[in-house]
């Protein structure tokens, strides 16, 4: 038998691995119950508005009666240009970033320097700056288009550095062995690089869908909140988020449709989250097989 | 075995990275379809030597390489040569099997396609031969479109072999072939290996001694001599192995050094 007495601090270490998994839990716990907190909040006050008119119909009052119909398409409309500009642009500079620059590489390192800053920059400031560029100076005024381009500004670095951090994670034996067999660069990109790059790239998209449509300062003065059905992306239109604020804050008598529509905006947050996990489960497991 | 007619032939080749020299002043005649091993401790540049044949040195960050590689009239590091076509002369096999993340049937379309073979009935039949060649059909003949991932390490390997074979390579560069295998598999891609000779021009890296005296019919033995790797002696593996001209050389194929 072992003589736990010869080595002394047994006792004393079970102690302290009790207290490590003991901190270790509740700072689980703790972060686990503000999400479930706030869950059941927007529940509790929300949930009863619920309807397929409410998601469907036009806001009435203010807001304070009627639904969010307008609004989402809205939302759908900022987001779609948001991320059919952020896209290609991302995967762009991306694929420049960690494909054709070397880690010491001056200018390499001016774009990713660029990029720190810009994720770093304030939200009202990236809606000061579209209102001027989009709205103002190229005339593209109060519209879906202005809040879309403005966002796609703020989730670019978002993206390009998930998306590179994923070609990044690509074995270089995969760039070595297409050399050596004489494909092309732009062939080992598309059909080696990039399908095994997928999983950051959606990382990436998933975290950038999330801050654009989270975002409300940047989208105060880019696309405003005209809570009409938009008829084009030339409109202004209301996204969720500057919703919620308006009923929350402007309108006496808006909380309840202000938890409802928070509700609905968590509720896409959770399922696009949930959906492109799936997605790049599938993805990973067919990039493997085929 | 004559070296009268040598199909790679380098003259004064030397690579750096940055400013640290990885081997310098290799002249080396490689006889057309012979089998020639490079031998030498670790870190004395025989796996870079093999790089500048197929010109994957251009991939390798901050390398340098002076001197110069002929293979056949080419002039491998001239700037007008085609490296796509140069690395379709030279196949490379790499220490770790480096199947792609795609299907057996995909791996080997993959380059079939990028040079140019439009046919899916000649592609099948490339396939199915260069399988066979590698004694890889049989295993895995009834699972073509399943992950090349799920083989074993030898088959990988024998995979990547049929993968370089396919498109009819002059020059075959195996870099430590079967140094990550098992015992086993290593005897079946060693085997191989001698398969190839009198087919195609192969240079052998390895470290593994026993190897290179079975397989090889020349032997050029690089050693590191004020911080750089250097071509030491080369000649037909007999003399190497049994009558060596250098002191360098008779102490590490007898076991004394390295």
């Amino acid at each position: 038998m072992v003589d736990h007495e010869m080595w002394g601090s047994t006792p004393a270490r079970g102690r302290t691995d009790r207290l490590v998994a003991a901190v270790v839990w509740l700072a689980a716990t703790v972060v686990t119950a503000v999400f479930l907190w706030i869950l059941a909040d927007l529940l509790r006050h929300g949930a009863g508005q619920i309807s397929w008119t409410f998601l469907t119909a036009a806001p009435a009052s203010a807001g304070r009666a009627g639904g969010i119909g307008p609004i989402l398409v809205s939302t759908a409309w900022i987001l779609a240009v948001c991320l059919a500009v952020a896209l290609p642009l991302g995967l762009g500079t991306a694929v420049l970033l960690a494909e054709l620059t070397s880690a010491e590489d001056a200018f390499g390192r001016l774009v990713r320097r660029s990029l720190d800053v810009l994720a770093g920059v304030p939200s009202i400031v990236f809606g000061l700056f579209g209102n001027a560029l989009f709205c103002v100076y190229l005339g593209l005024g109060f519209s879906i288009l202005s809040g879309g381009l403005t966002l796609a500004c703020m989730v670019l670095p978002i993206l390009i550095r998930s998306a590179e951090e994923g070609l990044r994670a690509v074995p270089d034996e995969y760039r070595l062995g297409g050399a050596a067999l004489g494909l092309s660069r732009g062939k080992i990109l598309l059909h080696l690089l990039l399908p095994a790059a997928v999983p950051g790239l959606i990382v990436g998209v998933v975290l950038g869908f999330g801050r654009a449509i989270a975002e409300t300062a940047a989208l105060i003065f880019t696309s405003g909140y005209v809570d009409r059905m938009p008829g084009s992306v030339h409109d202004s239109g209301r996204a969720l988020s500057i919703h919620i604020y308006d009923l929350g804050v402007n309108i006496p008598g808006g909380e309840t449709n202000a938890y409802a529509t928070a509700l609905v905006l968590v509720a896409i947050l959770l399922l696009t989250n949930t959906a492109a996990s799936l997605l790049g489960d599938r993805l990973r497991g067919r990039h493997a097989e085929s | 075995m004559k070296n009268a007619h040598p199909l790679v032939q380098t003259e004064a080749l030397g690579l750096h990275y940055g400013r640290k020299p990885a081997f310098l002043d290799v002249s080396l005649a490689v006889p057309r379809g012979a089998i020639t091993a490079v031998i030498g401790p670790s870190g004395c540049g025989k796996s870079s030597f093999l790089a500048c044949i197929n010109r994957l040195s251009d991939l390798l960050p901050r390398c340098r390489v002076e001197g110069s590689v002929r293979i056949g009239e080419t002039e491998v590091f001239d700037p007008g040569t085609d490296v796509v076509a140069l690395r379709r002369r030279v196949g490379m096999i790499f220490q770790k099997p480096n199947p792609f993340p795609l299907s057996i049937r995909r791996n080997l379309e993959l380059p079939l396609k990028e040079h140019g073979m439009r046919g899916r009935a000649e592609r099948d039949a490339v396939i199915e031969r260069t399988l066979t060649d590698v004694g890889l059909w049989q295993e895995v003949h009834d699972r073509l479109d399943a992950s090349a991932l799920g083989l074993s390490g030898g088959q990988q390997q024998r995979l990547c072999l049929a993968r370089a074979l396919a498109l009819e390579p002059e020059v075959v560069l195996l870099d430590e072939p079967c140094s990550a295998l098992d015992p086993i598999s290593s005897g079946v891609v060693e085997d191989l290996i001698v398969s190839l000779r009198g087919r195609y021009t192969v240079v052998v890296v390895t470290h593994n001694l026993a190897q290179a005296r079975r397989i090889a019919d020349r032997v050029a033995f690089f050693w590191v001599q004020d911080g750089a790797g250097r071509l030491i002696e080369e000649g037909e593996a007999d003399q190497v192995f049994g009558d060596p001209r250098d002191e360098l050389t008779a102490a590490y194929v007898g076991g004394a050094r390295g």
